[in-house]
């Protein structure tokens, strides 16, 4: 039946319902999600003969339990916001861009090298560190943009494709930092010429926790900014959910998806010449942490949402935070997080399939479409 | 069930009497806080052909389905025969001889006629022996009143063969109690007869009975017995289809719903030239050749309407027009510059279109009703300022002026467009495409699948463009809807436009010669 002869029935009240009801859904499915999972990692830890309390006090206390160890999580955090940014704005033009690891590497590598003759030749820090940033995030950026440009221009898929870019990504620091680039003094574990603690970019005053955490707020505030109230967010996300009516109202789609995907290599990109500058100190395989893989689960536990991936990617920080702990205290080899980390974002995309399938959370006006 | 061909086929001399008798009586279906269907009662006889009438969301694809068991209903009980079945699920329709043909095909496209007969069997074997099948289907073909080729790939059958290999299907399956959901829609008017002949000439003989779904009064007035008519999920009337006039069904139909005046033709309206298509080619997604040197000028203040059967290129001539497909040759020219689906362009020149499917071609489902209002103007003031910083409350107050003007039903200007029914997604369209000031309008298959009242909204809407002095571009597959509409018809065929006249100078049966590719 339709809405013409069945919106006599519809209450006004309900109109007011929708935004809340909207709301509540994209709030109880993460959370339930979130729930569903750690039953299922807790029967993993009944099977493997470990006791669940104690992991999950472990999980609390090394995360948020102390001053020391909040601001480990927030140390953490910081590249999980980054990276969780570079999959969430691709994500909302429609495209599951999983590149985001070898953004980092490679904008972590490139922050790296071209510190080299700067600081060689002693060019003051505040010049340095800005032209490593953006070292590092032109060279993400482009990195990911040629993702972007083989979807537009060839229909490649630009899953496979950032994924295979990303092992390329990998293979090419470790060509120069095993290579030409190789610091003679690195003799275990090659790596570029250290920075020097002059030219480390250092902590937010009065915590241990670096600037990264910091820019990474600020970036994903200025993203939701982009997405919902600029024309390039609202054509973005009209190509992400209708790229056929984006293009019938003639948008650039392609131009679109591609710019998308140069912001997301600029975020991954910036967070690698965080790693650089803030904890390595120089580029080397330690850059290969999968924080881009992270920031996968984290914007899907956002549901892609900029100012969501903050407090997601301070989450998944603590539990990497109370890793140490949990494999000290528990006897349990660091791989357990992974496991955990793998359980939710199975049930993460499972939960994806339940938007609009429960009756609490649909206005009441959705059975005239019979 | 008799399901093997060779128990059904195997030399009876005749399928006569076999047809059976279908009462439903009081089928009621409740999907939440909506009545589907409401104590609705309908009564088949053997060997009749029973249209089935009733404006889009009537109920009548409720009905069926909770005859077919994909709905169970509420209350209310299927009588075949005389005696009370239960029907859970449609295998077990399938298993009392009750069958369907679909809008859509539901042949496999890559295997031929004979495979596709053996594989729908309940009880087709793991290893076919094809030479006894073969036989066994030779000798059901012999008895059928017309022919198919059963040894070619589905995929390169003609609509009208496709359907009525549907039809074969079922027979094969010993299927005669025939429900048909709209099954001339994707037929040219002569293989519609052709098909709808066959099947008044089978029932006749008692060896079906038929149940068809129809919106064509010109179908049911010519081939269908009786007739059953639902309104908003109530039984509305029912009779003989040869005694009750047209008038009388539709106000069967239509109920005390007032149906907006259609607004009438100017004459003598159209001027200069405004929108020309000079030799369009492009491709479809495999590569192939889609259109061919399409031609074609509509003037101002003119409606031409481009007639085919469905999958001849229109659509593909839609998609280059509004930029979802590109053009391999050829260029299209408004008053004389050339035109580029691109966004400057389409506010240049005025251009703005009606997609078909709007939900899936003109409407992002998931943004809201204000956001999808604002498709044309999101970058510009008011909603824009410098051309990039975006207002919600313009673009919201807009939303609710077009609400109201163009009276779209939706709970709030917020509520997902999704949400909404297909005659109100497509007057949303309306109010976005037509508010402003048109010279080109490009229209796909406008009305389909709306109720009366929208489709008189719509088409007058269109009308009136075209008094107003817009270039009107009219591509659909309703030849009905272009002999009310249009000022010249074009057809097209095999991708091309083979056939232009002024409507005047023309009719039903010359058009539906160029349809078929004559």
């Amino acid at each position: 039946m339709t809405a013409e002869t069945a919106d006599a029935a519809i209450p006004a009240r309900r109109a007011s319902n929708v935004k809340a009801l909207r709301l509540a859904e994209t709030v109880a499915i993460p959370v339930g999600a979130m729930v569903a999972s750690a039953v299922a990692f807790s029967i993993f830890l009944l099977i493997i003969g470990k006791d669940p309390v104690q992991f999950w006090q472990l999980v609390w206390t090394g995360g948020f339990g102390s001053s020391f160890s909040i601001q480990n999580s927030l140390q953490r955090a910081a590249p999980l916001i980054l990276t969780g940014l570079a999959f969430a704005i691709p994500a909302r033009i429609g495209l599951t861009m999983i590149g985001g690891e070898g953004a980092l590497v490679l904008g972590g590598f490139s922050a790296a090298a071209i510190a080299i003759p700067l600081v060689t030749n002693a060019v003051p820090v505040w010049i340095t560190l800005p032209v490593m940033a953006l070292s590092g995030m032109a060279a993400g950026g482009l990195w990911l943009g040629v993702v972007g440009w083989l979807r537009h221009a060839r229909g490649v898929n630009e899953t496979i494709s950032s994924l295979l870019m990303s092992y390329i990504a990998i293979a090419i620091m470790n060509f120069f930092v095993e290579g030409a680039l190789r610091d003679p003094a690195s003799a275990n574990k090659p790596s570029t010429m250290p920075i020097g603690d002059a030219y480390r970019i250092g902590s937010i005053p009065g915590t241990d926790v670096h600037w990264g955490f910091a820019a990474g707020i600020v970036l994903a505030v200025v993203l939701w900014v982009l997405m919902s109230r600029t024309t390039f967010g609202f054509a973005a996300r009209m190509t992400g959910g209708n790229a056929r009516a984006a293009k019938a109202q003639g948008l650039p789609v392609g131009a679109l998806m591609v710019v998308c995907c140069v912001i997301a290599g600029a975020c991954a990109g910036l967070a690698g010449f965080f790693e650089v500058t803030a904890i390595h100190g120089q580029a080397n395989a330690s850059l290969v942490a999968g924080y881009g893989f992270t920031g996968i689960l984290v914007s899907f536990l956002a549901r892609h949402n900029p100012l969501t991936v903050v407090p997601m990617a301070i989450l998944f920080g603590a539990i990497a935070a109370a890793g140490g702990v949990v494999q000290r205290r528990m006897g349990m080899p660091d791989a357990t997080v992974l496991v955990l980390q793998g359980i939710l974002f199975v049930v993460l995309l499972v939960s994806e399939t339940f938007y609009g399938r429960f009756k609490i959370f649909q206005p009441g006006n959705t059975g005239d479409r019979v | 069930m008799t399901d093997s061909p060779g128990t059904n086929a195997g030399g009876s001399p005749s399928m006569a009497g076999r047809a059976p008798s279908l009462e439903a009586r009081g089928m009621t279906k409740i999907f939440g806080p909506l009545v589907a269907l409401d104590d609705v009662s309908i009564k088949v006889e053997a060997g009749s052909f029973h249209a089935l009438l009733g404006e889009n969301g009537a109920g009548k694809s409720t009905l069926v389905k909770c005859i077919m068991g994909f709905y169970s209903p509420d209350r209310g009980q299927v009588l075949l025969d005389g005696k009370e079945v239960t029907i859970k699920s449609p295998r077990d329709a399938r298993a009392h001889g009750i069958g369907m043909v679909y809008q859509q095909f539901t042949l496999v496209p890559s295997l031929t006629g004979a495979e596709n007969l053996v594989i729908s069997r309940a009880d087709a074997p793991g290893i076919i022996d094809w030479g006894k099948e073969k036989k066994a289907l030779d000798a059901f073909m012999d008895e059928m009143p017309f022919r198919v080729p059963l040894d070619t790939q589905v995929s390169g059958l003609s609509a009208g063969e496709k359907q009525k290999l549907e039809i074969l299907k079922l027979l094969y399956l010993d299927q005669r109690f025939m429900i048909l959901d709209e099954p001339t829609s994707v037929l040219t008017p002569a293989e519609a007869d052709e098909m709808l002949g066959h099947l008044g000439g089978m029932a006749d003989r008692k060896e079906i009975t038929v149940l068809m779904i129809s919106h064509k009064f010109r179908e049911v007035k010519a081939f269908c017995d009786h007739f059953t008519v639902l309104r908003r999920g109530k039984f509305t009337g029912a009779g003989d289809a040869k005694a009750v006039s047209i008038p009388e069904m539709s106000g069967m139909m239509i109920g005390d719903t007032t149906i907006r005046e259609r607004a009438s033709r100017k004459k003598g309206n159209a001027r200069g030239e405004v929108l020309e298509l000079a030799g369009l080619f492009a491709e479809d997604n495999d590569g192939m050749p889609a259109i061919k040197a399409v031609n074609l000028k509509v003037k101002a203040g003119e409606i031409v309407g481009i007639a085919g059967v469905s999958g001849n290129g229109q659509s593909a001539l839609v998609e280059t027009l509004s930029g979802q497909r590109p053009l391999s040759d050829g260029g299209i020219f408004i008053r004389g510059e050339r035109f580029e689906p691109k966004r400057g362009h389409y506010d240049r020149f005025k251009v703005f279109g009606l997609p078909e499917e709007p939900l899936k071609n003109a409407t992002v489902p998931k943004m809201s009703v204000a956001e999808n209002l604002a498709f044309r103007s999101f970058d510009k003031p008011p909603v824009a300022s410098l051309g990039w910083w975006m207002s919600p409350g313009p673009m919201r107050e807009k939303a609710k002026e077009l609400i109201a003007q163009y009276r779209v039903k939706t709970t709030s200007p917020d509520a997902p467009i999704e949400t909404l029914s297909g005659g109100n997604v497509q007057r949303a369209v309306l109010a976005r495409e037509l508010s402003g000031d048109v010279d080109v309008l490009i229209v796909a298959n406008p009305c389909f699948g709306l109720d009366f009242a929208s489709v008189a909204e719509i088409r007058s809407q269109i009308m009136e463009q075209r008094n107003r002095g817009a270039a009107v571009l009219l591509v659909s597959e309703d030849l009905d809807e272009i002999l009310e509409l249009a000022d010249r018809v074009a057809v097209m065929s095999g991708g091309t436009i083979t056939y232009v006249s002024p409507i005047e100078d023309t009719d039903r049966n010359t058009i539906g010669q160029y349809m078929a590719g004559h």
